[in-house]
C-alpha cells in the first residue's frame, strides 16, 4: 500500500515540477520583471483548462474508452445561449449561468444516451453529438457578437487578492472535485469501475448510473467553462473551446491520471494545466515561431509523460 | 443460408453505403454518370487511405490522435520536397515512416498512453508542416496529380483506387501471416509472446505500415489538391476514427475490417455531399453528418441484435 501511495505521489509532483523549472526559466529570460503578472495569466488561462479537464478527468476514471469529445462544442453552445440570454443585463447573470448549466445537463443527457441505448463507443458517441451541439451554436450564433453583462465581465477579469477571480472559482471547482473524488462513496465507485467494470458490477455498484452522472458532471463543467470563457473574452465565438479537445486529455495525462482509468487526481490537473501554459509563454518569451514552438511543445509533452512513467496503461 | 459474423459485420457498411448512394441518385440522377461519381467520390481517397493507417494503429489496441496532422505533414512534404527535389523528399517521407515505427517501440516498451503519445506528436508534426509551408502553397509532383487525375476507362479512378486499397489492404491484413499477427497482439498480445514472436517487432511493424499509409494519403490528397497548406487534413483524425468504427472495426481486441474501413471513409466523404443535395442550411451540414453517423450505428445494433437472435435459435 506504502508503494503504491509513493507511486501516486509521485504521479502529480512531476508536473509541478515541471511547472516550476518553465516558470524560473521564463522568468529568469526577462530579468524577474515579469514574475508576477506571468503568474496571473498562467492562474488565469490555468484556471479554463482546470475546469474542462476536471469533467474529462471523471470520465476518463471510468477507464478504457471512456472519453468526452464534446467538450469544445458543449463551451461554445453554452457560452453563445448564455450570453444570448443575458442581452447584457447585470440582473441576468444568475439566469444565464442556470441556462448554461442546464445545457451541460441536456449535453450529457444525450452522450450517455447515445453510449448506453445505441451501444456506441464513448469516442464516438460524444464525437457525433458534438457535431450536432456545434451545428446549434452555428445557428445560435448569427448575427452579432454579444458582449457579456457588465457586472460579470468585470468579475471575471478581476482579481482578488492579486489572484485571478476565474481561478479561485476554477479552486473551488478544484476542492468540490476533490471531495467528490476522495471522500465520497461516489468517488470510491467510478474508481472501482475504472478498474474492473465487471468487479464493480459483481460488488452491487449501480455502474450504469455511475456512469451516467459522470457523463453528465462532465458535460456540466464544459458549460460552466464555457460561460466564463464567453464572459472573460468579451463574448463567445464559434471556435472558442476549439484548443479545449486537446487541452483537457492533456492536463489529465500529463498531471498523472491513469489514462487506462481507475486512478484519478486532482492536483496534477492544476500543475498540468499551468505547465501547458507556461510552456507556451515560455516559448514565446524567447521568440520562437509558431512552427518551432509547435514542434518543442510536443517534445515537451513527449518527454513529461516519459519522465512520468507509464504504468499499467495500455492505452 | 447461414451468415458468418464476419459477413454479418460487412454487411452493415456496405447497405448503409448503398442507402447513402441510392438516395444521393434519387436526389440529382446526373450523379449517377462516370464524372458525377468521380466528384462524388474523388476526396474519399487520401480519406481511405487515413482509415486503413487508424485501423493500422486501433488494430493493436491503440489510438493514433495525430493522423490528421502527419497527413497534413506528408501533403506539405510531398507538396514541397518531393516535388522539388525528389531524392530528399522520399528520404524524408521515409524518416517518418521511421518514426512512426519507433512510436510504436516507445509506446509499448515504456507502456505509455497511445494518446498521449500520439497527442505530442501531433503537435511535432503540425510546427514541421508550419516550418514547411507557413502559408499555403506548394506544387503537386506531375505524377501524383497525373494518377489522382487520370480516367480510366468505364469506371471512375476514385472507384477503382478504393478498391485496390480494399483488396490489397484485406490480402494483407486478413489474409497473409504478418496480419494475423498484427491482430493477435490486439486480441491477444501474451499469447503471441509465448507463441515465440517479438511483440515489439510486431507492433513497430504495425506502427511504421500505418505511417506508410499515412504517407500515401498526403500524397493523395496533394494530387488532388494540386498544393498544400500545414492544416489542410485537420479533420483526418476524427473522420479516420469514425470510418474505422463505421466499418465495423472495435476499439480493442484486434477485431478489424480493411474492406469495411474502406467502405467506411467512402459513406463518410457521401454523407457530406448528400447533405449538400439535400439543401440543408451550411449551418445543420455538421450537426447532420453527426446524425448520420448515429443514424449507422444504429442500424449497426439492430443488425447485431438480429444476428445474436438468429445465432441463439
Amino acid at each position: 500500500m506504502t508503494a503504491t501511495r509513493a507511486l501516486f505521489g509521485k504521479a502529480w509532483i512531476w508536473s509541478f515540477a515541471a511547472t516550476a523549472l518553465v516558470w524560473i526559466v521564463t522568468v529568469l529570460f526577462t530579468g524577474g520583471a515579469s514574475s508576477v503578472g506571468l503568474s496571473q495569466a498562467a492562474l488565469t488561462f490555468a484556471a479554463f483548462s482546470v475546469i474542462v479537464g476536471i469533467g474529462q478527468m471523471f470520465v476518463i476514471t471510468l477507464g478504457p474508452g471512456n472519453i468526452d469529445l464534446s467538450v469544445p462544442a458543449n463551451m461554445t453552445l453554452s457560452g453563445t445561449l448564455a450570453l444570448k440570454l443575458m442581452d447584457v443585463q447585470d440582473g441576468m447573470i444568475l439566469a444565464g449561468l442556470l441556462v448554461s448549466i442546464l445545457i451541460g445537463i441536456a449535453i450529457g443527457v444525450c452522450n450517455f444516451a447515445l453510449i448506453k441505448l445505441l451501444r456506441i463507443p464513448p469516442i464516438i458517441a460524444t464525437l457525433s453529438m458534438s457535431f450536432i451541439v456545434q451545428s446549434t451554436a452555428i445557428w445560435a450564433n448569427r448575427g452579432l457578437r454579444i458582449k457579456p453583462p457588465e457586472t460579470l465581465a468585470s468579475f471575471s477579469t478581476a482579481y482578488t487578492f492579486g489572484i485571478p477571480n476565474v481561478a479561485l472559482v476554477a479552486l473551488l471547482l478544484s476542492f468540490v472535485a476533490w471531495v467528490l473524488l476522495e471522500k465520497t462513496i461516489y468517488g470510491r465507485w467510478i474508481a472501482a469501475i475504472g478498474q474492473s467494470p465487471f468487479a464493480a458490477r459483481m460488488a452491487g455498484i449501480p455502474v450504469d448510473g455511475t456512469r451516467f452522472v459522470t457523463y453528465v458532471l462532465c458535460a456540466v463543467l464544459a458549460a460552466i467553462c464555457g460561460y466564463l470563457l464567453a464572459s472573460f473574452s468579451g463574448g463567445a465565438a464559434l471556435n472558442m473551446g476549439a484548443e479545449y479537445l486537446l487541452m483537457s486529455i492533456a492536463v489529465v495525462v500529463i498531471g498523472g491520471t491513469a489514462v487506462a482509468g481507475g486512478n484519478s487526481n486532482v492536483p496534477g490537473i492544476w500543475g498540468a494545466s499551468l505547465f501547458m501554459f507556461l510552456v507556451v509563454s515560455m516559448l514565446n518569451t524567447y521568440g520562437f515561431g509558431a512552427g518551432i514552438r509547435l514542434i518543442l511543445t510536443g517534445f515537451i509533452i513527449i518527454a513529461v509523460i516519459l519522465a512520468a512513467g507509464g504504468k499499467q496503461a495500455t492505452r | 443460408m447461414r451468415l458468418s459474423s464476419g459477413t454479418i459485420r460487412m454487411i452493415i457498411p456496405a447497405a448503409s453505403l448503398a442507402v447513402l448512394l441510392v438516395a444521393v441518385f434519387y436526389m440529382q440522377p446526373r450523379a449517377m454518370s462516370y464524372t458525377g461519381l468521380n466528384l462524388l467520390f474523388n476526396l474519399a481517397v487520401p480519406i481511405a487511405l487515413a482509415t486503413i493507417a487508424q485501423m493500422l494503429i486501433m488494430a493493436v489496441n491503440d489510438l493514433d490522435l495525430s493522423m490528421g496532422t502527419f497527413v497534413s505533414f506528408t501533403a506539405c512534404v510531398t507538396a514541397t520536397f518531393l516535388q522539388s527535389s525528389p531524392a530528399l523528399g522520399v528520404l524524408i517521407l521515409l524518416g517518418a515512416v521511421a518514426a512512426y515505427a519507433l512510436m510504436g517501440i516507445v509506446i509499448y516498451v515504456r507502456q505509455l498512453p497511445s494518446i498521449v503519445v500520439t497527442l505530442g506528436m501531433s503537435f511535432v508534426w503540425g510546427g514541421l508542416a508550419v516550418l514547411m509551408l507557413p502559408s499555403p502553397g506548394g506544387e503537386a509532383p506531375g505524377w501524383a496529380r497525373w494518377l489522382m487525375t487520370s480516367k480510366p476507362p468505364y469506371v471512375p479512378m476514385a472507384i477503382v483506387a478504393s478498391i485496390v486499397i480494399a483488396v490489397l489492404t484485406h490480402l494483407l491484413v486478413m489474409r497473409s501471416s504478418f496480419g494475423v499477427l498484427i491482430r493477435g497482439v490486439g486480441g491477444n498480445a501474451r499469447s503471441v509472446e509465448r507463441a515465440g514472436w517479438s511483440v515489439v517487432g510486431v507492433r513497430a511493424a504495425a506502427y511504421g505500415l500505418a505511417g506508410f499509409f499515412g504517407v500515401l494519403s498526403g500524397i493523395a490528397l496533394v494530387g488532388l489538391t494540386t498544393a498544400a497548406d500545414a492544416n489542410i487534413a485537420l479533420r483526418y483524425t476524427l473522420l479516420s476514427i469514425a470510418g474505422v468504427i463505421l466499418g465495423g472495426g472495435e476499439f480493442v481486441g484486434g477485431r478489424i475490417s480493411p474492406i469495411g474501413a474502406v467502405i467506411g471513409a467512402l459513406t463518410l466523404t457521401l454523407a457530406g455531399s448528400f447533405l449538400s443535395f439535400m439543401r440543408i442550411s451550411p449551418d445543420w451540414q455538421i450537426g447532420a453528418q453527426g446524425a448520420i453517423l448515429i443514424v449507422v450505428l444504429a442500424l449497426r445494433l439492430l443488425l447485431n441484435r438480429l444476428e445474436k437472435r438468429e445465432n441463439n435459435r
